[in-house]
């Protein structure tokens, strides 16, 4: 049962072979043996999800129509809010914070009869690459417990890598789904901007935040889709259906794509790490096998990604993080003597480091006097890299290259060298600051049998044929079946 | 190369963001920040007259809604996670100075 897919479990309980309850308690028994090593969760609801899991049940036995996802434990990265639990984006500051109401995404997986399971681990406020800045709790890598799982969202990833769920969720403002799901061995896909709603995600880089799934297959990431894409009028920044209309992700998923055309920046692969190159010039060559056809192409301002992102998402973080001032919810000091200290002491006590460098960065960028040099120049740069992408697909229907430049690195590695991990981020920018959908999928494995993800990214709204170019690889592979045996 | 960012700013940063920072923190983030915006001014390897800022990838405009009542969360739910309550206000310490009225 825990070999299943997302899918394959829900059609398994729809045909009454499995209950609901059967997958949930199983998954906590995984829970129970693994997490102490993984520690992807910051909260679970065993309760509550077998609860629910026994409704599921009840509702099928009796013949009652069911949601998309019915009975499948799933988790939510605990950015997302929810009206159970806490919400506390692993930061000291919303440690006993509860929310009032359930983020948008939440109540489309509830809506879908989906068992949530828990809440996992990332980066404080998803400021990061390998969730070593959580303020809560380590996370460490399935596959090698003395390796980060990436991050930010990497508690969902180690989470579906090691089997405590059979899909979840998570957020991606630099890389922060792809990058981690690369580094587990998952499939992890960052819509368009503004194809989920972000009603209910604590924000971070507004203008670069979207929600996307975490998950074993392509197909399941298909299904996940089709419950959380969407128009939300509590998002205004959520796309007008009428102008891009949400399609059935599964629908033509068998379908390949003729006259594939694959557009590659040889130079940029170049950049990775041998057996990354290795792994993806392979997966290129299965592609080749399907008919597809290799184009060069250029990307010219790739380079000058990370400058711009670390620009305007430091910007956009320390204007959303004026909020936490230690009044409305929060952690609160007990040391001020007056207001600003209630808010400079309460700030300085429950933030860390990562946070506190980036709300630095980002005040600095927006200050007078260094606006135009960093902050509305990074704009500009922002807008050449997304015509730079513009132009790529005029001449392919997809851009491959690396998810990351290495496989997962050592925790401790790169924590006290803010810019190299900052640098770790190189492939996966780019797609958030030019608005378009990228998916990693599982393409091999190093020598030290840790896993590669190969990247793919298509034009904006492009995601149904995003996942169909992703799922002729999968069809030809084993590398997504693969999974960890975990030991420490 | 002189710092792009010396102790002094570090601390006036800090205020502007209503952050508290150590002796020790504003050392160390001078350092990494100025190494940080080093990098950041790569971008001046571009020419960018005449390329319009990007704000968001989008074409979004404003969004009205239609102007009806709707429910609103109530005090009792807004009220939940504050840190010190009085009532149905949120408690804060004294803004003004004895005798310093406004």
């Amino acid at each position: 049962m825990e070999e299943l897919s997302a899918r394959q479990l829900r059609d398994r309980i729809a045909a009454h072979e499995i209950s609901s309850v059967e997958a949930t308690e199983a998954v906590f028994e995984r829970i129970d043996r693994y997490e102490p090593v993984v520690g992807a969760y910051i909260n679970t609801f065993e309760e509550r999800a077998l609860a629910k899991a026994a409704e599921v049940d009840k509702r099928i036995a009796a013949g009652e129509q069911v949601g998309e996802l019915a009975g499948v434990p799933v988790a939510v990265k605990d950015n997302m809010c929810t009206t159970f639990g806490a919400t506390t984006c692993a930061s000291k500051i919303l440690e006993n914070f509860h929310s009032p109401y359930n983020a948008a995404v939440v109540e489309k997986l509830l809506g879908a009869d989906a068992v949530i399971v828990g809440k996992t681990n990332l980066d404080e406020f998803a400021m990061g690459s390998s969730t070593e800045n959580s303020g809560l709790k380590q996370t460490v890598n399935p596959w090698d417990t003395s390796r980060v799982p990436g991050g930010s969202s990497g508690g969902s990833t180690a989470a579906v890598a090691a089997g405590m769920c059979y899909a979840a969720l998570g957020s991606d403002t630099g890389g922060s789904i792809r990058q981690p799901a690369s580094l587990c061995g998952v499939v992890g896909l960052k819509p368009t901007y503004g194809r989920v709603s972000r009603y209910g995600l604590v924000a971070y880089g507004s203008s670069l935040d979207q929600i996307g799934p975490v998950t074993r297959t392509v197909a399941d990431a298909a299904l996940l889709m089709n419950v959380i894409a969407g128009h939300d009028e509590r998002d205004s920044t959520s796309v007008d259906e009428r102008e891009a209309p949400v399609c059935d992700y599964l629908e033509k998923l068998d379908e390949p794509v003729s006259g594939l055309k694959i557009g590659v920046v040889p130079a940029l692969n170049a950049g990775a790490d041998e057996q990354v190159q290795k792994a993806v010039a392979d997966a290129l060559e299965v592609y080749k096998g399907l008919g597809a056809e290799v184009v060069e192409i250029e990307i010219p301002h790739f380079d000058y990604a990370i400058a711009a992102y670390y620009m305007v998402a430091t910007a956009e973080a320390s204007s959303n993080l004026a909020r936490y001032d230690g009044v409305h919810y929060g952690h609160r000091t007990k040391e001020a003597s007056d207001y600003v200290e209630v808010y400079s002491k309460s700030r300085a006590e429950a933030f860390g480091k990562e946070v506190k460098r980036r709300i630095m960065l980002g005040t600095y960028a927006l200050s007078s006097g260094y606006y135009d040099a960093y902050y509305l120049k990074a704009l500009k740069v922002r807008n050449l890299i997304r015509g730079d992408f513009t132009k790529a697909f005029e001449k392919c229907n997809c851009v491959m290259m690396p998810i990351s430049p290495t496989t997962a690195f050592k925790i401790g590695e790169k924590v006290d060298d803010p810019l190299t991990m900052y640098l770790s981020d190189i492939y996966t920018i780019a797609a958030n600051l030019a608005g378009v959908p990228g998916i990693s999928i599982p393409c091999g494995f190093d020598g030290d049998n840790l896993p590669i993800g190969l990247q793919i990214i298509a034009p904006v709204f492009d995601e149904q044929k995003l996942l169909r170019i992703a799922h002729m690889f999968e069809k030809e592979t084993d590398w997504h079946i693969k999974r960890p045996t975990i030991s420490g | 190369m002189a710092k792009r960012i010396d102790e002094e700013q570090v601390r006036k940063v800090a205020k502007l963001g209503r952050l508290e920072l150590s002796d020790a923190e504003v050392e160390e983030f001078a350092g990494q920040l100025s190494a940080i915006l080093e990098y950041v001014e790569k971008m001046n390897e571009l020419d960018t007259d005449g390329v319009e800022p990007l704000a968001h990838c989008l074409a979004v405009s404003n969004v009205f809604r239609d102007d009806v009542v709707a429910e609103s969360l109530g005090t009792e739910k807004t009220l939940a996670n504050a840190p010190e309550r009085d009532g149905e206000f949120f408690k804060v310490p004294k803004i003004l100075d004895e005798g310093g009225g406004a």
